[in-house]
């Protein structure tokens, strides 16, 4: 029944999103014109700043992120049917589940163009290792949509909920985005040091097992009243 | 998940407070199956309120709701599975078709075959032709009659329904009537919430009269209803200026 309702979740929100192609569109556009404007901004006489790639990736990503997670809450407030998917016999950890991997889905769509055009304008040999690189930028993008996804749902009636999102998820996903940041240089450099990338690897799986537990133990008493 | 079944809902002194503002006060009464009951009021005098309580949707402060031997302790899921909503608001999602709203409900439902659940349902709501549109291509009375199948997909015992008319022409509002009698033919406890008094007019079994959050009177089988709220409301703001005279 849970991965039935997860499976639910995930499916019509890939469709609605397949029909309207808004969060997609404008969180791309928006990862984009971001590091294009860090591009004219850092990259001089062709040379980019060392270990700027890595950063300018992951603001992306969290800004863009924030965009669509926004968005997809924004869609389920206007005809009411976060209720209505409250309303339903379903386990709520199930609801948020199935938002969590729509989320996910999104960003790494977003990521799939963000990689090479930051490997491009940044001259960083960021598809050298493309299986490390999607372990570090999945992992790091479950950490951040897990408490994302959260927050949104939370914020969903709340009036200034686009202001209030960016200044409660930042703070706490801080730790996600350094460790994201860290991971991404090290395996930028020549010489890719094992252990480090280990380290930062395993602190962003127990970021995630973190929030994806404490998201899943506190979504049903935050949604009720 | 086993949906739980009952013959009557039983509110018993129910009370809900946001902060320091009181929503309802010491609100009771019972429905038994094959009843349709009215919560009539002006605005704000708690019938959302009081019909998100009923949904599981909120706790009340005060007070409890018994659905049959059942009461707020049974777990939730099996108590909304007998519980259909139609909210002021739709609840459908506008970039997919009547069908595909329709599917995904009784998916979550758990309905068996909900494909077939969605094509009675589109059969019932006399649109089974635009059943592959865009629910954004709809009117609002088209909207209305798929929202209204979509929260009986599973076949709830207990239908709560937020201003079902609102911006329905006459045709629409006179088959959404007949409907609602049908679910009361057929057993189910219908809890409805209007604004429209000429098209609940002969309707209600029972009609409750909310006002500032209080009961301020029940009526068995009104008739007459605008006047009859007229009379009841104008003893309500008669005796609440006296109460604060006094």
């Amino acid at each position: 029944m849970f991965a039935r309702v997860v499976w639910l979740v995930l499916r019509k929100d890939l469709m609605v999103e397949v029909r309207s192609l808004e969060i997609v569109y404008t969180t791309l556009f928006f990862a984009v014109s971001c590091v294009l404007v860090f591009a004219f901004a850092l990259v001089q006489e062709g040379r980019p700043p060392a270990d700027g790639a890595a950063g300018i990736l992951w603001i992306s990503i969290a800004f863009a992120g924030t965009l669509a997670l926004g968005r997809a809450f924004e869609r389920e407030r206007q005809s009411e049917t976060l209720r209505a998917l409250l309303l339903a016999p379903a386990a709520r950890p199930a609801v948020y589940v199935g938002k969590l991997l729509g989320i996910i889905a999104l960003l790494v769509a977003g990521e799939i163009v963000l990689v090479p055009l930051v490997a491009l304008l940044f001259q960083a040999p960021l598809l050298l290792r493309p299986i490390w690189l999607a372990v570090i930028l999945v992992t790091g993008t479950v950490g951040f949509a897990a408490v994302g996804t959260l927050f949104a749902a939370m914020l969903v009636r709340a009036r200034s909920r686009d202001v209030l999102l960016p200044v409660l998820l930042y703070p706490i996903t801080v730790p996600v985005i350094i460790a994201g940041v860290r991971a991404t240089a090290t395996l930028l450099q020549p010489d890719v040091d094992g252990e480090i990338l280990r380290f930062w690897l395993a602190l962003l799986v127990c970021f995630d097992i973190v929030f994806v537990t404490l998201a899943l133990w506190t979504f049903e008493p935050l949604m009720t009243d | 998940m086993t949906a739980v079944d009952f013959d009557d809902l039983t509110v018993d002194e129910v009370s809900r407070h946001f902060g320091r503002r009181r929503a309802l006060s010491h609100i009771s009464f019972r429905a038994t199956r094959g009843t349709l009951l009215g919560l009539l009021g002006p605005n704000g005098a708690g019938k959302s309120t009081l019909l998100a309580m009923l949904a599981t949707l909120l706790r009340p402060s005060a007070g409890r709701i018994r659905y049959g031997t059942h009461d707020s302790t049974t777990p939730q899921p099996a108590l909304r599975a007998s519980i259909g909503v139609l909210g002021h608001d739709l609840f459908l999602y506008p970039e997919l078709t009547a069908a595909e709203n329709l599917e995904f409900f009784a998916g979550l439902y758990a309905v068996s075959d909900p494909r077939g659940a969605a094509q009675r349902a589109l059969e019932l709501a006399g649109l089974t032709d635009r059943a592959d549109d865009a629910v954004s291509s709809f009117s609002r009375g088209m909207r209305q009659r798929v929202a209204l199948e979509r929260a009986l997909i599973h076949r709830p015992r207990l239908l709560l329904l937020d201003e079902p008319f609102t911006g329905l022409d006459d045709a629409s509002g006179a088959a959404l009537t007949k409907r609602l009698r049908e679910l009361r033919e057929a057993g189910a406890i219908v809890v409805l919430a209007t604004h429209d008094l000429d098209l609940a007019d002969g309707l209600l079994d029972s009609a409750m009269f909310l006002r500032d959050g209080r009961m301020v009177d029940v009526v068995d089988r009104p008739d007459a209803l605008r006047s009859t709220y007229r009379d009841i409301m104008s003893r309500g703001r008669a005796s609440s200026a006296a109460g604060t005279r006094g």
